[in-house]
């Protein structure tokens, strides 16, 4: 499959042929994608098609699943991701992650969003302090918790909490935010706090956000990855994907008739 | 109507949900008649019991403290027990008697001047005072013979205090003092042994120089052997003076018996007693068996041996089977890779659980008492091997509370890896995609997490270690340690034998030449170790609910 390169910004994760083995049987066939730097680029695509399988290639995340075979290249910032010599920990602080499931620490408010610095080795208290209220600010969180940041978070409401493990990916100032779908358990409006401030986000990180919801990828995303069954079938500005796709399946896939 | 009904009833589950609730019934009934009847009887124990006289047909008369009513097996005649106690002056050395209903004139009388009096030897004494001797002790005042007496015998202890409690300091004392130097004898001896078999380089001069040492120590033992034989003597001087104040009592017979105050423990009035006096009697007693070394072969006195005994030796098995276990956890869950391999460990760890605890003692025996012990006897102490002299290579709490780590390390295991089972996937993961490694991950998240639940497993493995006695039977345990387990200098006490207060149940109860008198201490013992293990539960399980507090994922 023929690589779609984005026009208008420099890829900053660059991927090409990627297959992914669990076990015998393959759940990403040759999926070449380009994510233009500072930019939100949606992966959508039915269940089970190896979206967020995808996702979790580019942090090596399914390193913890037994029996994943990779091939092809992945490239951040021109530096392969699955070298065996590269530093996991070090990847991981460049390209953080938010899952679907809102996982807070069971510590302070505060403890969370510090968590990535403390365990590189930060402990100097003003560092930590500016971090957690800047982290806290990007994160739309500050006005709500300033007054109880030593309380525990697991007290927060879920949509809290996602916005918790935002603010906790942005303190150690990544490169990438990988997101997967980050709101599919949560309510409308917290929903929508969300992608605010996804777009609050934009412009100074990368953000890759796997989404089942297709009015949710044409809202906060500038390019769109299709998915099916383990094959990218479509890559493009989200716009022009959304309104004039090129290709028979990306049509029925948004417009509904399938999926 | 009727059928419609019925049919619902058993349709509706109706019969299951009553067969559940009657066996959780029948559950906690005989846990509730086991807790009742261990409370009612060792906790009546301290109560003073009125002591009645019985006056029989015959002219004889009983004193004694009710004990029950029965029938007779073979004549089927109603008959009564009495604690008559003064075993001294019974033909048959009994403190226990039954009588006939029948034989019974009037009702029983309860004299007010009854004397119960506790003693060093012999149980018991009830009867009435005759006599006061005090010869050697200053003026003893009292309105009443019990006052006068009672004054007697505090006076008399206080002397005995100042008088021989300083020898008998100074001669334990100087046993320590005599056994450090036979060990250097030992040592000495070992050396120079050594040096002339060539087995060990050294030269004439070291040969002097260690028996120039010998004749010191030689001397030195002679000389603290001669210290401790003169103060022996003048403990028997002081004892055999202080032994002429004694007090005559007659017991209901009218028989007489001359008992040296010092032998007396204390002596009470039970029928002349207000309430305030009974409970500053029990609150007394209960005092002396928390505090006291036992008396009259367990069956009277104190468990404090046992009591510290039975808790130094679940601390010593925490500090074996806790870390062990939460480790082997800890791998079995996060490190191991998932195969046939660890299920099988794991089969095997849940199935340690099931194997009978005697054999874990026999396990005990044979690898810490006689390898790893006498493995360390052989280095650390040679020359006592030499001279056939065990330390560590003979039963002790160490190698006792080892084995029973062994034996809850399984429990300690299993909950450890559950506790870590159920965390879930995304927080692990939400730490590792923050670069945290699995280590960092583990420290800092997952094991607060896991805290209660671990918590859980030592509150488990402490109940099962607290219960168990067979292995200790056979790795240490002893019916009378009078020295404690515990010593400020190597190796700190830990290779001494010790009493335990399960072990002391079935000593008493069972291996006692005087069962009747020992039941009550039996009672008592099973319910102090129940309460011991209660408050140690209890501590952890409030220290769980607070973890549990602060760690729990709530559910979004």
């Amino acid at each position: 499959m023929e690589t779609k390169t984005a026009v208008d910004s420099e890829p900053i994760i660059k991927t090409s042929n990627v297959c992914l083995f669990y076990g015998e049987s393959q759940a990403l066939f040759d999926v070449s994608v380009d994510f233009p730097g500072n930019m939100v680029t949606a992966l959508i695509g039915p269940s089970g098609c190896g979206k967020s399988t995808f996702l979790r290639c580019m942090n090596r995340m399914n390193d913890l699943v037994d029996g994943v075979r990779i091939t092809g290249s992945l490239q951040l910032d021109g530096h392969e991701i699955n070298d065996p010599t590269l530093d996991v920990i070090d990847l991981r602080r460049k390209v953080g992650m938010v899952f679907q499931k809102p996982n807070p620490f069971p510590k302070s408010i505060y403890e969370n969003v510090v968590y990535g610095l403390r365990i590189a080795g930060v402990n100097d208290r003003d560092t930590l302090d500016s971090a957690v209220e800047n982290s806290l600010k990007r994160a739309a969180l500050w006005d709500e918790v300033k007054d109880r940041l030593h309380v525990s978070a697991l007290g927060l409401s879920g949509g809290q909490h996602q916005r918790l493990c935002i603010a906790r990916a942005i303190a150690v100032q990544p490169e990438v935010i990988l997101m997967d779908e980050p709101c599919s358990a949560l309510d409308p409006r917290s929903t929508a706090r969300i992608e605010d401030l996804i777009g609050e986000l934009r412009g100074d990180y990368t953000i890759i956000i796997v989404t089942h919801n297709m009015q949710q990828a044409a809202r906060v995303s500038d390019y769109t990855a299709f998915l099916y069954e383990g094959l990218l079938v479509e890559f493009g500005a989200t716009k022009q994907l959304f309104t004039n796709p090129e290709k028979k399946e990306t049509e029925d896939y948004i417009t509904g008739r399938f999926g | 109507m009727n059928r419609d009904a019925s049919k619902g009833f058993w349709r509706q589950g109706e019969p299951f949900v009553w067969a559940t609730g009657t066996a959780l019934s029948i559950t906690l009934i005989i846990m509730a008649i086991l807790l009742v009847v261990v409370m009612v009887n060792g906790l009546g124990v301290f109560w003073p019991k009125s002591v009645a006289e019985a006056t029989f047909n015959d002219g004889a008369v009983a004193l004694g403290e009710f004990q029950k009513d029965s029938k007779n097996n073979e004549t089927g005649e109603e008959e009564f027990q009495f604690k008559t106690a003064n075993r001294d002056l019974d033909p048959q050395m009994q403190d226990f008697h039954w009588y006939y209903r029948k034989n019974l004139k009037g009702e029983f009388r309860y004299p007010t001047d009854v004397i119960v009096m506790e003693r060093m030897e012999n149980g018991n004494f009830i009867g009435y005072i005759k006599e006061i001797k005090a010869v050697n002790v200053e003026s003893i005042k009292g309105e009443t013979d019990a006052s006068r007496l009672r004054d007697a015998i505090a006076k008399t202890h206080a002397r005995y205090e100042s008088e021989v409690g300083t020898i008998l300091d100074k001669t334990s004392g100087l046993a320590d003092d005599l056994q450090n130097i036979r060990y250097a004898i030992l040592k000495v001896k070992y050396d120079s042994e050594q040096i002339q078999l060539g087995k060990r380089s050294g030269v004439q001069a070291e040969l002097d120089r260690l028996g120039a040492e010998m004749k010191k120590l030689v001397a030195e033992e002679e000389r603290i052997k001669e210290t401790s034989d003169e103060l022996v003597k003048e403990q028997e001087l002081y004892e055999s003076a202080l032994r002429k104040n004694s007090v005559i009592m007659a017991d209901s017979a009218g028989r007489t018996k001359e008992i040296p105050l010092v032998d007396i423990v204390r002596i009470y009035q039970p029928n002349n007693m207000g309430y305030p006096a009974k409970v500053w009697h029990y609150i007394s007693k209960v005092f002396e068996l928390l505090t006291a070394d036992p008396r009259e072969s367990n069956t009277e006195g104190g468990l404090f041996p046992a009591i510290f005994g039975t808790i130094m030796l679940i601390f010593l098995m925490a500090f074996t089977s806790f870390p062990l276990g939460v480790m082997a956890g800890i791998y079995l869950r996060e490190y191991a890779k998932d195969g046939v391999m660890v299920r099988l460990v794991r089969i095997a760890v849940n199935n340690l659980a099931g194997i009978p605890s005697i054999v874990y003692g026999i396990f005990g025996l044979g690898f810490f008492v006689y390898q790893v012990g006498g493995t360390l006897d052989s280095w650390i102490y040679p020359e006592r091997v030499a001279a056939g002299v065990s330390t560590f290579g003979t039963g002790g709490i160490i190698w006792a509370s080892m084995t029973l780590g062994l034996l809850t390390v399984p429990v300690v295991i299993v909950s450890v890896e559950e506790a870590l089972g159920a965390i879930p996937m995304g927080v692990r993961e939400g730490s590792l995609a923050l670069g945290a490694t699995k280590f960092q991950t583990l420290v800092r998240v997952l094991l607060p997490m896991a805290s209660p639940g671990i918590m859980t497993g030592f509150i488990l493995a402490m109940a099962r270690a607290a219960g168990e006695v067979a292995p200790l039977m056979i790795t240490g345990v002893v019916k009378l340690a009078p020295t404690l387990p515990i010593d400020w200098k190597f190796p700190f006490g830990f290779d001494r034998k010790f009493m335990h207060l399960g072990f002391h149940i079935y000593d008493i109860g069972f291996q006692s030449p005087n069962v009747e008198a020992a039941k009550p201490m039996v009672y008592i013992t099973t319910l102090l170790l129940l309460l011991i293990v209660l408050a140690m539960t209890s501590v952890a399980i409030v220290l769980r609910n607070k973890m549990r507090k602060r760690y729990q994922i709530r559910s979004i």
